[in-house]
Parts: structure tokens; C-alpha cells; sequence
């Protein structure tokens, strides 16, 4: 039989990864309230369920959207036809609305330089493909969404060299980290094109300082590198600090035209903001007509449906509704996650404090047998078999320090949520009573809380919500 | 025919400066004549007509009639059951009610000659991403793929831009109504070797872009016997399979398998999409059909990059899960695709203009070799502005799809109205006619 090239043969895909591993445990034995109420829960899916019904209403009030009519007459004949790779003009208009809106319109952007991918992870691909190759590599800080290790390197050739940040700043990039990952990637020989962020975070749920911005920004001038800045999270931020995209920075102090202007790049979805990764709807964003040239070319490869962009584009067009949308959308997830918060702190875990995302960033690390990552895939495993409980491991995300777990809170109803705090705090209850004394667990907690008191959400126990 | 330029441009990728993606070709440029001056019945009748866009216009009235009376494939209706499920729906793997209508429908256009296991089906942002990812799955950078000429230009984008990989080209002439002949394979393999490329398969396009024409059983048979001989893949693009003017003349390569009781069948991959067919190119859906399960794993995985809409999987399982109306569809649409192409052969023939034998696709194949000044590529350029600039018609050139020989044309006839084609036949006459008296 002929050989597959080695793309199909290396393990790339990153399946094989634990962050898989515990959707596949999922998939056979699915929590059901009704059918399995003793299934695993499913907690690793970064999927936002909050919403759907404003979708939903709004699609009843204006079924023409979906139904391929426009003003009342058929379009159906224009949009099978138009697989134009610039997209649906009306489309781009009002993403770029949708964009400005969530970053509070202090920033705008223009139209004829998004691009539009299916989904964010075509979009960060083809960014990939414009800007690097093999023998390149692209700087992103940890931990980092585990799919980013097959979205950037698979098909591209080009590596991944970490940013290594830790809790004792609550994972904040800092100079020093940035400088060390470029030498490190100059020590294997491999040339440098940028840095990736993803702001707000995944898996931490911040959003980024202004000072961190303004690092990056020094950074990427100075070593004359690109920025991709990947925002697909940033209509999900729910609490102060406000959300300050890297355009708004970028505006601030930097004049146009000016060569940095030109290197930064943003992408987004409405996978995440609006709760539609089926539909795949993914954006490019840069300043560079060049680079939005290519990417357009590029987009052939993975053009939205144009079904899709016109449902899409009547939505997004709807100033009422997109303002409505945001601000329930807003508070629904900032009660979902206030509502995990609270269920991990009764089971005697804490978390890193979030202002975003469908996720948090939770601090298991008293509850490892050591301070290692076997010991957390071991913690893993029993969350995922005994307690039931899909969560993923901070390794699938290449933390550095073992014992962080991302656990989603919106991909599930709220009595789901209730009862997976329940389950985790009987294992925790039953853990303590089995391994360590009591005295020994409050000595260890304490010392941990000594260590980053600000970053814990243990601050937050009395303002917590009833029952 | 792309030259790679490595420019030195600001901190971008060689891929993203090189010339590859294709699109400084004439066969482009005429489209952008198109744009400026586009032909309208009314508005704008000296305008240029486009003929070099390969689209299905001709049974949009049945498509319209089916959303009309199943308004479920294409609305949420008041407390929109099924949204929510459809909207989160990203699974690679793809609508199962979807999969299994498209390989329904992959059967009856095959007659039931074949079948299609809903499981090794693919799918994909339509046959443009198939093609590349395919290219990425069996073919590392470097690697060559063997494709007969003439072939449709978008292939030199779409197979080797971003993967690195190679065309070599089979060429094949009118001598023998340009079919792939043993020595023709042979040659192009050993021209491949000669350049130090490792040629990893051959990719053919079934009923051909931009022929018109299927391919005969007997060919397909030596294509998949040579592909087996140099253990080497066989890609069969067949996403013109629809629109074949007649029910039994295409063969696809599926039905050779299943004769050989699939002997071999691990190497063959077959490209299929909605775009040609349904004349959906909007929609982005394709697929990938693959008898080897490696491909099929590796190709889900890889199609996260390309999926299809969710929405639009809904939209098209519920249209091709209704067996009543994909059959009417698919006989409406191939009689009236035969029709314009009878009119398009009788028209080109009272001006004096000769085609290839076609019975598929939604072009035709033209001869205006007569015509050169001589028989160079050059004079075919300078033929074809003429065509584009005074008789006002976007057709393609040879030359952009590779053809070795000069002077053929590919015309496309289903991308407009029956009035506009006869608007075309008569500038074609006219010209033809002030030829003759020079």
C-alpha cells in the first residue's frame, strides 16, 4: 500500500493528548440527568449554553434571516452563488460593528481588512501560513489552549516555544520570561516571526494588564516580530478589569503607518461570544494590506458558508439586539462562574480570580500526592473516573507548575453545575479523611493562601452567594 | 507557470509572497474584465459576457420549490427546536443525517453502481479545501502528483501553494479526443523521477474540467492499474458526476472497485461537492471519500480547518434525505444541461467552429486552432484578448489549463440565461463571419 506523507503519520494532530483522552471517557459513559445521572460531567468543553435562548428570539422575530429572504424577496439564487473570498460585504460591515461594540468602541475597525475563516482555528492556521514556516517559531506564553499545538504547528512546520509564566504572578507575562523564550528558541536554532497571545485567556480566564500589552508591544518593536493577539474570548469578560484589546493599546501610543502597526494581528469567532462554533465563523484582522491579501487568498481553503454570513449578518446588524445580547450575556456568566466559584471553595479549592471566558483556572495542587505531573495525572484520572468529572489537566496546556485544572461552567445547566460541586466535594471530604488529617489540610491551605493571597478567590468568602 | 519569487518582504512567509495561489493568469485577468463592464440584458448590452465561470444556473427553480414546501430545513420556527443542538454541533466527523444523504445521493447519481459507506465519507469546506488536504495526506513537500492536461487552473493553487507539492503534468492531445494514454503515464512518471520528485499519485478529474467529457472505462481501468503498478494514490475528482448529459455514460472509478471487489481499493480517494451539481458553490460543501482508513482518520482530524456549517449540514441533509426529490433533480438537471449544451454545439457549429465530442460538465471544449496566426501560445493570448475585448467574451484559454496544444478554449454555458447564451452565439457568428471576409 502507498505511505501517507508524514503530516498523516507524525502524532501532530495532538490527539493523543489527555485534553482528548477525556472527551473520548465522556463520549462512553455521558452524564444524562434523566438517562445517567451517575455519567462523567462534561467540564472541559469551553462552549457558552447561557445564551441561546436571545439567539433563539431573536431568530423567531426575524425568520426571513435564516429563511434566505431579504426585504421580503428571495436571495436564495445570490447567496448559493457568492463564494466570493472577500465575504459578504454586509457581513464584514457588522462584524466589525459587533468587534468595535465589545471593546466599548474605542477602537473601530475596517472592514476591508478582515478576513473571514471557518472558525478561529482556520484563522489562526492561515496566520501561521502568512507568517512563518518551517525552521520559524512563535512564541506563546503557558499555559496556552492545548489545541494550539496542532491549529499552528500541524500543516505549517512551524514551533511552538513557550512563555513561561507561573502563579507567584498570577501567570502575568513578564519581560524577563519573553527574553528567555527567545534565547531559548535562538539555542535550538529556530528564527523567531512573533509571539501569540490569547486575551482574554484560555485556560486562565484574565483578561491582560495595560502593562503587559504595552510589553508586548516594546517586545515585538524591538526584536521587529509579529503579534497575533487572539481575542475570540473577549466578548465573555464579565467583570472589571474592562477588556483592553492590543489595537487600543496599539492606538494609544504608536502613530499609524508606523512599521509596529503593521505586525499586529487579531483574530476572532463567534464560536465563543455568541455561542455558534457550529457555524464557523472565524475572523482575521490586520493592518497590513499585504498580509490581508494573502490570508484572503488564503481563506479559499475555508470559506464561510454563505448561508451563514447573511444569517449572521441581519443579526449582528441589529444594534438593538447585539446590545442587548452582550449585556445579559454578560451578567449570565458572571453569575455562572460566581457559582462555581463558590462550589469549589466549599470543597476547599480555590482558584486563580477571573474576569472572563467559560472557564476557570482552578488551584488543586494540595490535593497531589506530589509535586509532580504524575501525581496530577493521577488527580486527573480520578476526577475523570471515580469522581466523574471531565476537567482538564494543566499539563494538556503545558503549565509549568502541576496541580491547575480549567473547568468550564457554561457548558451546562446550573443544576448540573450544583451537582458537580457536589461530587468534587465528597471526594475532596473523603480524600482528607483517607490521606492527610485535618490540621495537616488546613496547615497546607494556609500556606498556600500565605503565597499569592491576592490571586485566590478565598478573598471573595464573604460576599459569596446563599445557597 | 507560477514562478515562486522569494522576496525578502517584511516578515512574512515565502508561501505568502510567491506567486502560487495563481492569480496573475489570464485566467483571472478575464474575470477582472468581467467586473469592470458586465453583461445585462437590459442595462448594460454590449457589456462582457462572462463564459469562463464554471457555475450550474439552470435548476435553481427546483432547489427554491423544495425550500418553499420544507420550510424545516431552513427556519427555526418559534421556539426553535433543534437550534441550540445545531449551533454547538462542530464534531469533525460531520452530521450523520448529512453523511448518510450525501452518500445517498452519491449512489443514485452513479445509478446505484456503487455504493458509499456514510462512514468513510469527509466532509470538508468544499472540493477546493478536499483537494488540498488530500495533497497534504498523501504527498510530502517536494512530492509530485501527476494530473492530466488540460486541467482546471485552480489545481495549481489548490494542490500546491501551501503544501509544496509538485504537478507534473500527462499530457494529452486531440489526437486521440485528449485521453490518458499507458505511454503518456509512463512519461510524466519518468519525467517526475528525473526532476528528483517522488511521485506519491495521480490526480484525475472525472467527468473532465475542462473537456466536457467522462472518462472512458477502459482508461480508467489502465489509470488504476499504472497507480497500482508504482504503488502510488489515485485521486478521482468527480464533482461534475451530476451533470453528465446521460445516466449511464459516467463510470466512476467506485464502480471499477466494486467490480474488483475493492482489490486494492486502499489508494483511491475519491473528491466529491454540491458546488457543480446543486450549483450551491455558496454553501462550501465538500467531501472526501476514501477506501483507505488511515486517509479517512487523518482527513476528519485535518477537516477541523474546514468545516462546514453546521447550518448548511442541517439545510442539505433535510434536501437529500428526500430520495422522491433528489431523483427528479438530478434527471431534471441533466436534461436541461444537455439541452443548453446541444444549443451551445449548434450554435458554435453554424459559425464554423468545431468541439470536442463532450457529454458532461458545464462547458464545452473549443477548437479555434484554425484561427491562429500560428499554432504558439502567444498567438492564442492574442487570440483570446480579441475574443475578450471586441466580441466581448470571458472564456477561458488552453494555456491556463495547461493544454500542450494551442488554439482550444474552454466555453462554459450554464452560469447564464438561455437569451444571454443566444446574445453569445450571435457575437461568436458575427466575429466568425468578418474573419471569413478578411
Amino acid at each position: 500500500m502507498p505511505l501517507l506523507s508524514r503530516k498523516a503519520t507524525c502524532s501532530f494532530h495532538g490527539q493523543d493528548s489527555s485534553y482528548f483522552l477525556g472527551w473520548q471517557e465522556y463520549e462512553k459513559n455521558p452524564y444524562d440527568e434523566v438517562k445517567n445521572p451517575k455519567g462523567i460531567i462534561q467540564m472541559g468543553l469551553a462552549e457558552n449554553q447561557l445564551s441561546f435562548d436571545l439567539l433563539e428570539s431573536w431568530m423567531a422575530k426575524n425568520p426571513g434571516a435564516a429563511g434566505f429572504e431579504r426585504d421580503g424577496q428571495s436571495i436564495f439564487r445570490e447567496l448559493a452563488l457568492f463564494q466570493d473570498y472577500h465575504g459578504l460585504p454586509a457581513f464584514k460591515k457588522a462584524l466589525v460593528d459587533f468587534m468595535a461594540e465589545i471593546r466599548g468602541n474605542k477602537v473601530t475597525f475596517d472592514p476591508n481588512h478582515i478576513v473571514l475563516t471557518a472558525g478561529a482555528t482556520s484563522a489562526n492556521e492561515t496566520l501561521m501560513f502568512c507568517l512563518a514556516e518551517q525552521g520559524d517559531a512563535f512564541l506563546l506564553p503557558t499555559p496556552y489552549y492545548p489545541g494550539f499545538d496542532r491549529d499552528l504547528k500541524w500543516r505549517t512546520g512551524v514551533e511552538i516555544v513557550p512563555i513561561h509564566c507561573t502563579s507567584s504572578n498570577r501567570f502575568q507575562i513578564t519581560a524577563s520570561a519573553l527574553e528567555v523564550a527567545y534565547q531559548q528558541a535562538q539555542k535550538v536554532k529556530l528564527r523567531v516571526k512573533g509571539v501569540l497571545v490569547t486575551n482574554p485567556s484560555n485556560p486562565l480566564g484574565t483578561t491582560m494588564t495595560r502593562d503587559e500589552l504595552d510589553l508586548l508591544i516594546n517586545f515585538i518593536a524591538d526584536k521587529e516580530i509579529h503579534l497575533i493577539s487572539d481575542e475570540i474570548y473577549s466578548g465573555t469578560v464579565f467583570s472589571s478589569p474592562a477588556f483592553v484589546s492590543i489595537m487600543e493599546v496599539l492606538k494609544d501610543r504608536n502613530p499609524k503607518n508606523t512599521e509596529v502597526w503593521d505586525r499586529v494581528h487579531v483574530v476572532y469567532s463567534l464560536s465563543k461570544d455568541l455561542g455558534l462554533p457550529g457555524f464557523r465563523v472565524g475572523v482575521i484582522y490586520s493592518n497590513d494590506s499585504i498580509i490581508v491579501a494573502a490570508a484572503t487568498k488564503m481563506s479559499s481553503f475555508g470559506l464561510v458558508s454563505s448561508q451563514t454570513q447573511y444569517l449572521l449578518s441581519a443579526m449582528l446588524s441589529d444594534k438593538k439586539f447585539t446590545k442587548e445580547y452582550i449585556s445579559k450575556n454578560h451578567k449570565r456568566l458572571q453569575k455562572r462562574q460566581s457559582k462555581l466559584v463558590s462550589g469549589l471553595e466549599k470543597a476547599s479549592i480555590g482558584c486563580l480570580k477571573s474576569n472572563a471566558g467559560l472557564f476557570c483556572w482552578v488551584d488543586m495542587r494540595h490535593l497531589l500526592s506530589s509535586n509532580t505531573f504524575e501525581a496530577e495525572m493521577e488527580l486527573w484520572k480520578r476526577i475523570v473516573y471515580d469522581v466523574k468529572l471531565n476537567i482538564s489537566p494543566g499539563s494538556s496546556c503545558h503549565c509549568t507548575e502541576p496541580g491547575w485544572f480549567r473547568v468550564c461552567f457554561a457548558d451546562m445547566s446550573e443544576d448540573t453545575l450544583k451537582l458537580a460541586m457536589q461530587r468534587l466535594k465528597s471526594f475532596v471530604s473523603s480524600t482528607t479523611i483517607n490521606n492527610r488529617s485535618h490540621q495537616d489540610l488546613k496547615n497546607s491551605r494556609r500556606k498556600l493562601r500565605t503565597e499569592w493571597v491576592f490571586g485566590l478567590s478565598f478573598l471573595s468568602l464573604n460576599d459569596r452567594e446563599p445557597d | 507557470m507560477a514562478i515562486e519569487i522569494e522576496q525578502p518582504s517584511v516578515g512574512l512567509s515565502k508561501v505568502a509572497v510567491s506567486e502560487t495561489h495563481g492569480e496573475d493568469s489570464p485566467y483571472f485577468a478575464g474575470w477582472k474584465a468581467y467586473d469592470e463592464n458586465p453583461y445585462h440584458e437590459s442595462s448594460n448590452q454590449s457589456g462582457v459576457i462572462q463564459m469562463g465561470l464554471a457555475e450550474n444556473q439552470v435548476s435553481f427553480d427546483l432547489l427554491e420549490k423544495y425550500l418553499e414546501e420544507h420550510s424545516e430545513g431552513s427556519s427555526w420556527g418559534k421556539g426553535a427546536p433543534g437550534f441550540r443542538e445545531n449551533a454547538l454541533f462542530q464534531d469533525y466527523h460531520g452530521l450523520k443525517s448529512f453523511r448518510q444523504a450525501m452518500a445517498n445521493f452519491m449512489e443514485q447519481i452513479r445509478g446505484g453502481r456503487a455504493k458509499f459507506d456514510p462512514d468513510r465519507i469527509v466532509l470538508t469546506a468544499g472540493a477546493t479545501a478536499a483537494n488540498e488536504l488530500l495533497t497534504f495526506i498523501l504527498a510530502d513537500p517536494g512530492d509530485a502528483l501527476l494530473v492530466p492536461t488540460p486541467y482546471y487552473p485552480g489545481f495549481d493553487r489548490d494542490l500546491r501553494w501551501r503544501t509544496g507539492v509538485k504537478i507534473v503534468p500527462i499530457h494529452c492531445d486531440s489526437s486521440n479526443n485528449f485521453q490518458v494514454t499507458p505511454q503518456a503515464l509512463e512519461a510524466a512518471y519518468q519525467c517526475a523521477e528525473s526532476m528528483n520528485f517522488k511521485v506519491r499519485g495521480v490526480l484525475i478529474t472525472n467527468p473532465s474540467n475542462p473537456l466536457g467529457a467522462t472518462i472512458q472505462r477502459s482508461v480508467l481501468e489502465e489509470i488504476l492499474d499504472f497507480a497500482t503498478r508504482k504503488n502510488i494514490h489515485l485521486v478521482s475528482d468527480e464533482i461534475y458526476c451530476g451533470s453528465t448529459f446521460s445516466s449511464s455514460e459516467f463510470i466512476s472509478v467506485a464502480e471499477i472497485l466494486q467490480t474488483r471487489d475493492y482489490k486494492n481499493s486502499e489508494r483511491v480517494h475519491i473528491v466529491y461537492s454540491l458546488s457543480k451539481d446543486l450549483g450551491l458553490p455558496g454553501f462550501r460543501v465538500g467531501t472526501i471519500y476514501s477506501y483507505n482508513d488511515k486517509v479517512v482518520t487523518t482527513a476528519r482530524r485535518m477537516s477541523s480547518f474546514t468545516l462546514i456549517s453546521s447550518q448548511t449540514q442541517h439545510l442539505l441533509a433535510c434536501m437529500l434525505s428526500n430520495k422522491e426529490f433528489t431523483e427528479k433533480y438530478i434527471k431534471t438537471n441533466r436534461e436541461r444541461l444537455s439541452k443548453r449544451y446541444d444549443m451551445i454545439i449548434k450554435g458554435l457549429k453554424n459559425a464554423g467552429i468545431e468541439c470536442l465530442k463532450g457529454n458532461a460538465g458545464l462547458f464545452c471544449w473549443m477548437n479555434l486552432s484554425p484561427l491562429l496566426e500560428e499554432p504558439t501560445r502567444e498567438a492564442e493570448l492574442t487570440l483570446w484578448k480579441i475574443i475578450l475585448n471586441e466580441v466581448r467574451l470571458n472564456i477561458s484559454p488552453g494555456s491556463s489549463c495547461h493544454c500542450s496544444e494551442p488554439g482550444w478554449f474552454r466555453v462554459c454555458f450554464a452560469n447564464m440565461s438561455e437569451q444571454t447564451l443566444e446574445v453569445a452565439l450571435e457575437r461568436i457568428h458575427k466575429f466568425m463571419e468578418q474573419r471569413k471576409r478578411k
